[in-house]
């Protein structure tokens, strides 16, 4: 395991880290949306989805393992190159003009981890059900609807959402450059990945609490 | 036109340094930045004071001496253009420019505007040289190299190491100065057996000397005077996995030829 070692020790590596973690993130977020949108065809159509998942624990386990590890281990790299970058330039620039780093590049440092903190709660409010109001684990529909009901929570999972699409944003084109994936024949294709994929899990997310908010899903 | 000037003053390394204000007349639409500067030096010694340091050589865009971060752009705000090329008529009348030098831990600042860069010489002498047999030259035509190659490695071969990629990063990465190095020689024939130990040993000597990582911000392929593009930061992430993942020759662990 030394070579993994040494490989993880280098900025570039841990960089590769990040991209790989980031990429079983990015699919574990696509098929909870996936699922989570399920919500539109009604409670019994949720609810039956939810029931099959935990009929199968051992996948739900195993994949809770995967993503933890690769949480954990995608904050950490992110907490040691961030602390790297921060002492890299001990006196600031007076003046500042960016020329490319966009909005969703210059976030990235504050999206994650207010992601992780949301991810959190979200955990305790709907999973764990410990921050919800009534919570009921047999009846995952309800516990949506009663907790979106509270405006602060919808809001907060409105923000989130929105600052998981710039996340997302900047990660799913980063992620080819740092794998080496770059070619002039799919370069305009990854920019349009990244916004495509972004733009669609943030809008599946919010549309949930909004729904509920606006008397939607009831 | 008239100029108001604020320059970055340090008397030496140990200095802490601050901005000294200047205001300029008769600043001439014809000049490059650095005559800008010249007419300041010359009219500051005329009043016997101590002239502004700040690094130059060919004053043609081809040496890499010259750097200065203007209003907050390395080079100043014209793409593709050193700021010994970046010419007056850009600036106007009245125009307050601040004038700082690169800036970055392992880009140590010498005096007022000039800064320490041997760390990108250090980074070239771990591995950013093709090992030649000395003697006669070799024949021009004995190695072919397919002209798309030859192209693509000479985009890459621009880079004439002024480090304005490192003073844009907001990471103060040296990545795309690396990306370039690697590149050019890793494209072409007589790269190839250093290729894997290069990439190892360029990327440890670069950490080792304090630069930051990449976070794919583009900062540095909007000011590189050369235009270099990042897509060879990705052929040099390559480089890296390849020879970090899969290859056998190298003993795990060491960066052959690096610190
Ligand atoms: S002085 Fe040589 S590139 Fe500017």
């Amino acid at each position: 395991m030394h070579w993994i070692a040494a490989f993880y020790r280098s900025t570039v590596g841990k960089k590769v880290v990040m991209a790989a973690t980031g990429i079983l993130l990015f699919g574990f977020v696509v098929v909870h949306m996936l699922g989570n949108l399920q919500i539109y065809q009604g409670p019994e159509k949720l609810n039956h989805y939810a029931a099959l998942l935990r009929s199968a624990p051992a996948l739900v386990w195993g994949a809770r393992i995967v993503l933890g590890f690769s949480v954990l281990v995608h904050i950490l790299a992110a907490v040691q190159l961030t602390l790297r970058n921060w002492g890299s330039r001990p006196v600031k620039y007076q003046v500042r003009a960016y020329q490319e780093a966009d909005y969703a590049a210059r976030t990235m440092v504050w999206s994650g981890p207010i992601i992780a903190v949301f991810v959190g709660y979200h955990l305790l409010h709907l999973t764990l059900g410990t921050a919800h109001p009534d919570f009921d684990p047999e009846d995952v529909y309800r516990n949506v609807v009663i907790g979106f009901q509270a405006v602060p929570v919808a809001l907060t999972y409105v923000v989130a959402n929105l600052l998981l699409g710039f996340h997302l944003y900047h990660g799913l084109w980063s992620l080819f450059q740092t794998l080496g994936l770059n070619h002039p024949a799919y370069n305009t294709a990854r920019r349009v990945f990244a916004a495509v994929f972004a733009a669609v899990i943030a809008a599946g997310n919010v549309s949930i609490p909004v729904a509920v908010l606006t008397g939607l899903v009831k | 036109m008239k100029l108001t000037l604020h320059i970055w003053r340090q008397k030496n390394r140990s200095d802490e340094g601050r901005f000294v204000t200047y205001e300029l007349a008769d600043v001439d639409d014809h000049m490059s930045l650095l005559e800008m500067l010249d007419l300041l030096n010359e009219r500051l010694i005329g009043k016997g004071e101590e002239p502004v340091a700040f690094e130059h050589d060919c004053r043609e865009g081809i040496c890499g001496s010259c750097g200065l971060v203007i209003n907050g752009i390395a080079h100043g705000k014209e793409k593709g253009t050193t700021v010994c090329q970046l010419h007056m008529r850009h600036f106007a009348d009245g125009d307050v420019v601040y004038i700082e030098p690169f800036r970055a831990r392992a880009f140590p600042v010498i005096k007022d505007l000039v800064v320490d860069r041997s760390a990108f010489d250090r980074i070239v002498q771990a591995g950013g040289f093709v090992s030649a047999r000395t003697g006669s030259a070799p024949d021009g035509n004995a190695v072919p190299v397919a002209k798309p190659v030859a192209d693509l490695a000479m985009d890459a071969a621009e880079c004439i190491g002024c480090g304005a990629c490192v003073a844009a990063c907001p990471n103060g990465a040296a990545m795309l100065f690396l990306a370039a190095k690697i590149s050019h020689l890793g494209l072409l024939p007589q790269g190839q057996p250093e290729r894997s130990a290069r990439a190892r040993a360029m990327v440890s000597r670069m950490e080792y000397e304090g630069f930051g990582s990449c976070t794919n911000y583009r900062e540095c392929e909007a000011v590189c005077p050369k235009r270099i593009s990042v897509n060879f930061i990705a052929r040099l992430n390559r480089d890296f996995m390849k020879a970090s993942l899969f290859n056998e020759t190298i003993p795990a662990g060491k960066a052959a030829g690096g610190a």
